[in-house]
Protein backbone atom coordinates (compact mmCIF):
# COMPACT_ATOMS: atom_id res chain seq x y z
CA UNK A 1 0.00 0.00 0.00
CA UNK A 2 1.42 3.57 -1.02
CA UNK A 3 2.11 5.89 1.68
CA UNK A 4 -0.16 8.78 1.52
CA UNK A 5 -1.80 11.25 3.93
CA UNK A 6 -4.13 8.53 4.89
CA UNK A 7 -1.71 6.36 6.28
CA UNK A 8 0.27 9.16 8.52
CA UNK A 9 -3.56 10.45 9.94
CA UNK A 10 -4.00 7.03 10.91
CA UNK A 11 -0.93 7.33 12.59
CA UNK A 12 -1.70 10.60 14.84
CA UNK A 13 -4.97 9.52 15.54
CA UNK A 14 -4.10 6.62 17.42
CA UNK A 15 -1.21 8.17 19.27
CA UNK A 16 -3.78 10.67 19.94
CA UNK A 17 -6.01 8.05 21.46
CA UNK A 18 -3.49 5.98 23.23
CA UNK A 19 -2.60 9.29 25.08
CA UNK A 20 -6.16 10.25 26.26
CA UNK A 21 -6.71 6.12 27.51
CA UNK A 22 -3.63 6.64 29.27
CA UNK A 23 -4.91 10.15 30.57
CA UNK A 24 -7.85 8.82 32.06
CA UNK A 25 -6.44 5.81 33.53
CA UNK A 26 -3.40 6.76 35.01
CA UNK A 27 -3.85 8.90 38.14
CA UNK A 28 -0.27 9.31 39.04
CA UNK A 29 0.18 12.88 37.93
CA UNK A 30 4.13 12.09 36.05
CA UNK A 31 2.31 9.37 33.78
CA UNK A 32 -0.78 11.49 32.92
CA UNK A 33 1.89 14.20 32.00
CA UNK A 34 3.80 11.77 29.42
CA UNK A 35 -0.07 11.27 28.73
CA UNK A 36 -0.23 14.74 27.66
CA UNK A 37 3.09 14.69 25.60
CA UNK A 38 1.97 11.89 23.75
CA UNK A 39 -1.35 13.62 22.45
CA UNK A 40 1.07 17.11 21.91
CA UNK A 41 3.03 15.10 19.29
CA UNK A 42 -0.17 13.19 17.60
CA UNK A 43 -0.95 16.77 17.13
CA UNK A 44 2.55 17.88 15.90
CA UNK A 45 2.73 15.08 13.29
CA UNK A 46 -0.57 16.08 11.69
CA UNK A 47 0.41 19.75 11.31
CA UNK A 48 3.57 18.39 9.80
CA UNK A 49 1.92 15.97 7.40
CA UNK A 50 -0.53 18.56 6.29
CA UNK A 51 2.42 20.90 5.55
CA UNK A 52 3.69 18.40 3.97
CA UNK A 53 1.28 17.54 1.01
CA UNK A 54 -1.66 19.92 1.30
CA UNK A 55 0.39 23.07 1.53
CA UNK A 56 3.78 22.83 -0.59
CA UNK A 57 5.91 25.96 -0.04
CA UNK A 58 4.20 27.24 2.68
CA UNK A 59 5.60 27.02 6.04
CA UNK A 60 2.64 27.59 8.72
CA UNK A 61 2.55 23.88 9.91
CA UNK A 62 6.04 23.90 10.76
CA UNK A 63 5.84 26.86 12.50
CA UNK A 64 2.89 25.71 14.47
CA UNK A 65 4.91 22.53 15.27
CA UNK A 66 8.32 24.93 16.54
CA UNK A 67 6.02 26.93 18.63
CA UNK A 68 3.80 23.92 20.21
CA UNK A 69 7.46 22.28 20.85
CA UNK A 70 8.53 25.47 22.24
CA UNK A 71 5.02 25.69 24.63
CA UNK A 72 5.10 22.05 25.51
CA UNK A 73 8.90 22.51 26.94
CA UNK A 74 7.47 25.09 29.06
CA UNK A 75 4.42 23.50 29.81
CA UNK A 76 6.75 20.48 31.50
CA UNK A 77 9.02 22.27 33.30
CA UNK A 78 6.26 24.57 35.17
CA UNK A 79 4.37 21.29 35.39
CA UNK A 80 7.00 19.42 37.05
CA UNK A 81 7.68 22.27 39.68
CA UNK A 82 4.14 22.43 40.62
CA UNK A 83 4.32 18.01 40.75
CA UNK A 84 7.43 18.13 42.83
CA UNK A 85 5.76 20.74 45.32
CA UNK A 86 2.99 18.86 45.92
CA UNK A 87 5.38 15.92 46.45
CA UNK A 88 6.86 17.94 49.38
CA UNK A 89 3.28 18.95 50.52
CA UNK A 90 1.31 15.62 50.83
CA UNK A 91 4.43 13.08 50.40
CA UNK A 92 2.19 11.77 47.42
CA UNK A 93 1.61 12.61 43.59
CA UNK A 94 -1.53 10.91 43.34
CA UNK A 95 -3.79 12.66 41.65
CA UNK A 96 -6.21 11.22 44.02
CA UNK A 97 -4.05 12.32 47.41
CA UNK A 98 -4.24 16.15 46.49
CA UNK A 99 -7.42 16.62 47.89
CA UNK A 100 -7.69 19.73 50.58
CA UNK A 101 -9.80 21.63 47.65
CA UNK A 102 -12.59 19.44 48.52
CA UNK A 103 -15.27 20.09 50.66
CA UNK B 1 6.74 -2.59 -2.03
CA UNK B 2 9.55 -0.10 -1.53
CA UNK B 3 11.89 0.51 1.13
CA UNK B 4 11.01 4.00 1.96
CA UNK B 5 7.10 2.54 2.89
CA UNK B 6 8.69 -0.12 5.06
CA UNK B 7 10.22 2.43 7.25
CA UNK B 8 6.85 4.04 7.39
CA UNK B 9 5.18 1.23 9.01
CA UNK B 10 8.76 0.36 11.08
CA UNK B 11 8.59 3.66 12.77
CA UNK B 12 4.62 2.81 12.85
CA UNK B 13 4.97 0.08 14.57
CA UNK B 14 7.67 1.59 16.97
CA UNK B 15 5.48 5.00 17.37
CA UNK B 16 2.73 2.97 18.31
CA UNK B 17 4.13 0.27 20.12
CA UNK B 18 6.32 2.25 22.64
CA UNK B 19 3.38 4.82 22.80
CA UNK B 20 0.95 1.81 24.06
CA UNK B 21 3.96 0.17 26.61
CA UNK B 22 4.21 3.87 28.08
CA UNK B 23 0.78 4.30 28.81
CA UNK B 24 0.01 0.69 30.38
CA UNK B 25 3.16 -0.67 31.88
CA UNK B 26 3.37 -0.96 35.43
CA UNK B 27 6.36 0.46 36.46
CA UNK B 28 6.91 4.63 36.22
CA UNK B 29 10.41 4.03 34.99
CA UNK B 30 10.32 1.64 31.85
CA UNK B 31 6.98 4.15 31.14
CA UNK B 32 9.60 7.23 30.65
CA UNK B 33 11.88 4.87 28.71
CA UNK B 34 9.29 3.77 26.24
CA UNK B 35 7.96 7.47 26.23
CA UNK B 36 11.53 8.57 25.56
CA UNK B 37 11.85 5.50 22.02
CA UNK B 38 8.11 6.60 20.97
CA UNK B 39 9.38 10.58 20.50
CA UNK B 40 12.43 8.75 18.66
CA UNK B 41 9.92 7.40 16.46
CA UNK B 42 8.29 10.49 16.09
CA UNK B 43 11.69 12.16 15.48
CA UNK B 44 12.25 9.14 12.64
CA UNK B 45 9.27 10.05 10.86
CA UNK B 46 9.86 13.73 10.55
CA UNK B 47 13.32 12.10 9.05
CA UNK B 48 11.40 10.29 7.13
CA UNK B 49 9.27 13.27 5.70
CA UNK B 50 12.58 15.44 4.81
CA UNK B 51 11.90 17.85 7.81
CA UNK B 52 15.66 17.71 9.40
CA UNK B 53 15.20 20.74 11.32
CA UNK B 54 11.99 19.76 13.09
CA UNK B 55 12.90 16.12 13.46
CA UNK B 56 16.34 17.87 15.03
CA UNK B 57 14.40 20.18 17.41
CA UNK B 58 12.17 17.29 18.56
CA UNK B 59 15.16 14.89 19.20
CA UNK B 60 17.07 18.20 21.02
CA UNK B 61 13.62 19.06 23.45
CA UNK B 62 11.61 16.32 23.77
CA UNK B 63 14.19 13.43 23.94
CA UNK B 64 16.99 15.44 25.55
CA UNK B 65 14.64 18.19 27.43
CA UNK B 66 11.49 16.81 28.52
CA UNK B 67 11.61 13.29 28.46
CA UNK B 68 15.19 13.82 30.88
CA UNK B 69 12.93 16.42 33.09
CA UNK B 70 10.65 13.49 33.37
CA UNK B 71 13.17 10.98 34.29
CA UNK B 72 14.68 13.50 36.91
CA UNK B 73 11.31 14.08 38.63
CA UNK B 74 10.66 10.38 39.07
CA UNK B 75 13.98 10.01 40.80
CA UNK B 76 12.73 13.10 43.12
CA UNK B 77 9.21 11.16 43.92
CA UNK B 78 9.29 7.65 43.56
CA UNK B 79 11.19 4.53 45.59
CA UNK B 80 13.01 2.50 42.28
CA UNK B 81 11.40 -0.31 42.77
CA UNK B 82 7.92 0.28 43.45
CA UNK B 83 5.15 -0.72 41.18
CA UNK B 84 2.41 1.75 40.29
CA UNK B 85 -1.31 1.01 41.94
CA UNK B 86 -3.62 -1.19 39.84
CA UNK B 87 -6.11 1.09 37.99
CA UNK B 88 -9.74 0.43 38.49
CA UNK B 89 -11.53 -2.61 36.10
CA UNK B 90 -14.08 -0.06 35.61
CA UNK B 91 -11.67 3.02 34.83
CA UNK B 92 -9.63 0.85 32.61
CA UNK B 93 -12.65 -0.63 30.87
CA UNK B 94 -14.54 2.67 29.96
CA UNK B 95 -11.64 4.74 29.29
CA UNK B 96 -10.56 1.71 26.89
CA UNK B 97 -13.79 1.41 24.82
CA UNK B 98 -14.00 5.36 25.07
CA UNK B 99 -11.17 5.97 22.95
CA UNK B 100 -11.42 2.91 20.96
CA UNK B 101 -14.68 4.29 19.93
CA UNK B 102 -13.59 8.00 19.56
CA UNK B 103 -10.44 6.29 17.27
CA UNK B 104 -12.87 4.55 15.06
CA UNK B 105 -15.52 7.23 14.51
CA UNK B 106 -11.87 9.66 13.39
CA UNK B 107 -10.78 6.85 11.58
CA UNK B 108 -14.36 6.66 9.74
CA UNK B 109 -13.89 10.09 9.01
CA UNK B 110 -10.47 10.75 7.32
CA UNK B 111 -11.02 7.27 5.54
CA UNK B 112 -13.93 8.63 3.50
CA UNK B 113 -12.57 11.75 3.19
CA UNK B 114 -10.62 12.15 -0.20
CA UNK B 115 -7.27 15.01 0.01
CA UNK B 116 -7.34 16.63 -2.84
CA UNK B 117 -4.23 18.04 -4.66
CA UNK B 118 -2.08 15.32 -2.34
CA UNK B 119 0.91 16.24 -3.23
CA UNK B 120 4.71 16.15 -0.66
CA UNK B 121 6.50 18.87 -1.52
CA UNK B 122 9.99 18.91 -1.32
CA UNK B 123 13.06 19.43 1.82
CA UNK B 124 12.91 22.52 3.68
CA UNK B 125 15.80 24.41 4.40
CA UNK B 126 16.91 25.96 7.44
CA UNK B 127 17.71 28.79 5.98
CA UNK B 128 13.80 29.91 4.51
CA UNK B 129 12.86 28.86 7.98
CA UNK B 130 15.16 30.96 9.98
CA UNK B 131 13.95 33.80 7.23
CA UNK B 132 10.55 33.22 8.06
CA UNK B 133 10.65 33.27 11.81
CA UNK B 134 11.97 37.03 12.11
CA UNK B 135 10.32 38.23 9.21
CA UNK B 136 7.93 41.53 10.15
CA UNK B 137 6.17 41.49 6.89
CA UNK B 138 2.84 40.43 6.08
CA UNK B 139 2.56 36.54 7.33
CA UNK B 140 6.08 36.88 8.24
CA UNK B 141 5.97 35.19 12.04
CA UNK B 142 8.18 37.86 13.85
CA UNK B 143 5.22 38.43 16.42
CA UNK B 144 4.54 34.73 17.21
CA UNK B 145 8.29 34.10 17.96
CA UNK B 146 8.25 37.28 20.23
CA UNK B 147 4.89 35.92 21.99
CA UNK B 148 6.79 32.54 22.93
CA UNK B 149 10.03 34.21 23.78
CA UNK B 150 7.84 35.76 26.46
CA UNK B 151 6.18 32.57 27.57
CA UNK B 152 9.79 31.29 28.12
CA UNK B 153 10.81 33.87 30.32
CA UNK B 154 7.31 33.48 32.33
CA UNK B 155 7.69 29.80 32.90
CA UNK B 156 11.10 30.67 33.73
CA UNK B 157 9.94 32.62 36.69
CA UNK B 158 7.20 30.83 37.12
CA UNK B 159 9.11 27.61 38.07
CA UNK B 160 11.74 29.39 40.31
CA UNK B 161 8.98 30.94 42.32
CA UNK B 162 7.19 27.62 42.44
CA UNK B 163 10.56 25.85 43.58
CA UNK B 164 11.38 28.94 46.18
CA UNK B 165 8.20 29.57 48.12
CA UNK B 166 8.65 26.27 49.82
CA UNK B 167 12.21 27.22 51.18
CA UNK B 168 11.61 30.08 52.44
CA UNK B 169 8.29 29.18 54.59
CA UNK B 170 10.67 26.48 55.94
CA UNK B 171 12.71 29.40 56.98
Amino acid sequence: MEVGLTQILFLSTALFFIGVYGFLTRRNMITMLMAVELMLNAVNINFIAFNKYLWGGKLDGVFFTIFIIAIAAAEAAVAIAIVINIYRNFGSIDAEDADSLKL
Amino acid sequence: MEVSNIIFYLLCAMILGCGLMAVTTRQIFRAAIYLLFCMMGVAGLYFWMQYEFIAAVQIVVYVGGIVVLIIFSIFLTHRVGNDLAEPEYKRTLFAGLASLFAFLLFWSVIKRNEFFGEQPSGELSVRRIGEEMLNYKQGGFVLPFEVVSILLLAAMIGCIVIAMRAQTEKN
